[in-house]
């Protein structure tokens, strides 16, 4: 996403208008690099095309990993490298195990479901973002039309974006 | 024309617009604090650093400099640990569970609730990090590390463990769902910032969000994921709290009725804590129009049922020390009610059961006046429950000769004050440099859910 050098933007003020004018703007044959927004949009991934996140598969992954990791931990320490008898009971039991493996499941589902979500996002402290508009985390939303990668001519594509409900249509260009 | 429900309640008021949003929020960041957060910030410096002193002698010269005893081996500081606990609370129970049950009320509030959630367990976790005396090496007694002081490995059958994972698990998620919501926010800021400084400084805290559709889509799959983690995990922390007492055989403690009866108080005395936070905010930050009326009745609602299930929890104790057929667990209740702290118990009784109450008036669960005051008083309802429980199941030991009472120190109060300038210092950095309502979370509602004064949009 970050190689394109000359775009057309399409700032849109309703989600509502929004979300047609994606599924206008495809229908013209116009390819959308992304569209950014203020807030989240439901919708607007579907109309996009956008696949459901397999974010949810990393958590359960993660989660499994955690719940493997306090089991194999507990029942070694206690069981194998160094049994102690603690109230005559037995060296190692599952159900005291049980809190500590719980917490060890969540903990490890959403550090590593969120870590993934950085690093696929590409989310850093360091990170220069390009910022297309600056009005994008107010309350405007921006249709971004990657020149290099549409076969139409400039002028047809603001046509399309007009007619779609844009607001106002611009041009940027990235060093 | 947007269509206007006359039978729901509009979540954000006045017409406010998008653009409102913004402004009304990026103001308080951006704009010099007023002089009253000034001497508020100062106030809690100053119990700050009284307790940073008393604070200091309790390390340097060890926990004898409380009032505890040899009968009464736990006092303030567990009581002072459970009650943040419990505040720690409703942070994420707002966030998570009010999102699993698509309560869009939740999203004016969340943000500094989940704040004064991880300032809580802050506070919390510091008890028993003092509490262990030598918390230079607390880390061979509490972490899963070899060592060869006595034992290799720490002991996994203990509740006082599992409340070592229990709580920094707790803490870190909320920390992370906090973090995550605040990342399209820190944006904001960085996209109006005038300055150079700030721009680098919340642009490194925004992680470089631009808002790409694949993103969001992404965030809300990981925030609703992370919402039906945290929902069981608020449940366990206090549940593993409860089990410090209850899988102890101390009459008074050794009941199987104390998980659930915690985490309802839990949530009581955390909803509480948001109110009184909330209401003051919102008064100096003039956010009327995002916390409304309908958002603060809403709250109340929810302290009168937790409140009612603590009475009834409390009620229900004294039914099984009597069913029980126990000699020493009735004795136990007996002399919490009639013995001499009896006090406490009342003290106990008349907040957290009798004035909750008070909030079947339509009246007082509107009424700011009336919503603050009780939401202090069950606060302090809510210690004294924990000092009842743990001072007065342990002060009439098994042999006459060795009753004791407790009396706190300078030490003990001054520790306890330790937290409260913490607690506040925390809170009011954070009402100054964070966006103290998510922007981005009440924009995505401001359509359907705000009031058109101007008729249209």
């Amino acid at each position: 996403m970050d190689t394109g050098k000359n775009y057309i933007l399409g700032v849109y003020s309703d989600e509502d208008v929004l979300i047609k004018a994606v599924k206008k703007v495809k229908g013209a044959g116009v390819k959308i690099e992304e569209v950014f927004s203020p807030f989240p949009v439901h919708g607007l991934d579907e109309a996009l095309g956008y696949k459901r996140s397999r974010l949810t598969i990393v958590a359960f992954m993660f989660g499994a990993l955690g719940t493997t990791l306090a089991l194999t931990m507990q029942f070694w320490m206690l069981g194998v490298d160094w049994p102690m008898i603690i109230g005559g009971k037995n060296f190692a039991s599952l159900p005291t195990f049980v809190p500590v493996t719980f917490e060890l499941t969540v903990l490890l589902s959403a550090l590593g479901m969120v870590g993934t979500f950085f690093a696929v996002s590409n989310l850093k402290p360091y990170k220069q973002p390009r910022i297309f508009d600056v009005r994008i985390t107010d309350d405007k939303h921006v249709m971004a039309i990657d020149l290099a990668t549409n076969s139409s001519k400039k002028d047809a594509i603001k046509k399309v974006l007009q007619d779609s409900g844009a607001v106002e249509v611009n041009e940027k260009t990235f060093e | 024309m947007e269509v206007v429900s006359s039978v729901r309640t509009p979540l954000v008021t006045s017409g406010k617009t998008v653009a409102d949003v913004t402004e009304d929020i990026c103001i308080r960041v951006e704009a010099a604090p007023p002089k009253t957060w000034m001497l508020a910030v100062l106030a809690s410096l100053l119990l700050l650093g009284f307790g940073g002193f008393t604070l200091y002698y309790t390390i340097w010269d060890g926990i004898g400099m409380w009032g505890l005893n040899k009968t009464i081996g736990w006092a303030w500081d567990i009581t002072n640990f459970v009650w943040w606990v419990g505040i720690g609370h409703a942070g994420t129970l707002i966030s998570a569970i009010l999102l699993l049950f698509r309560q869009k009320w939740r999203m004016s509030i969340n943000r500094a609730a989940e704040a004064m959630t991880i300032f809580a367990v802050l506070c919390a976790a510091f008890f028993p990090l003092i509490h262990m005396g030598r918390l230079w090496v607390g880390f061979y007694w509490v972490l899963p590390l070899p060592n060869t002081f006595g034992s290799l490995w720490v002991n996994f059958n203990s509740p006082l463990l599992w409340d070592v994972f229990a709580i920094s698990t707790y803490f870190t998620v909320s920390l992370v769902f906090w973090y995550l919501g605040l990342i399209p926010d820190f944006a904001t800021i960085r996209d109006r910032a005038k300055n150079k400084v700030s721009k680098i400084i919340y642009g490194a805290l925004s992680f470089g969000w631009t808002g790409g559709a694949k993103d969001w889509s992404r965030y809300e799959t990981v925030s609703l994921i992370l919402a039906g983690l945290a929902t069981p995990l608020v449940l366990s922390v206090h549940t593993i709290v409860s089990f410090d007492f209850a899988t102890s055989v101390i009459p008074g403690w050794h009941t199987t009725i104390f998980p659930p009866y915690f985490v309802a108080g839990a949530i009581f005395s955390g909803f509480a804590m948001v109110l009184t936070l909330m209401l003051i905010t919102r008064k100096v930050y003039k956010l009327e129009d995002y916390i409304t009326i309908g958002h603060i009745e809403l709250m109340n609602i929810i302290i009168l049922v937790t409140g009612s299930i603590v009475g009834i929890a409390y009620i229900t104790e004294f039914f099984m020390a009597w069913y029980s057929g126990v000699p020493a667990e009735q004795y136990a209740f007996l002399n919490r009610m009639f013995g001499p702290y009896s006090w406490a118990y009342w003290t106990m009784m008349t907040c957290n059961v009798i004035s909750p109450q008070l909030f079947w008036f339509k009246k007082i669960r509107t009424s700011l006046v009336a919503t603050f005051i009780l939401s202090i008083v069950v606060n302090i309802g809510m210690w004294f429950e924990r000092f009842v429980i743990i001072v007065t199941s342990l002060h009439r030991d098994y042999i006459p000769s060795s009753w004791a009472k407790f009396s706190p120190t300078l030490y003990d109060i001054g520790d306890y004050v330790f937290t409260f300038g913490l607690f506040f210092t925390l809170f009011f950095l954070f009402a100054k440099f964070f966006p103290v309502i998510n922007m981005a979370e009440v924009k995505s509602i401001i359509k359907a859910h705000t009031t058109t004064e101007k008729g249209e949009k």
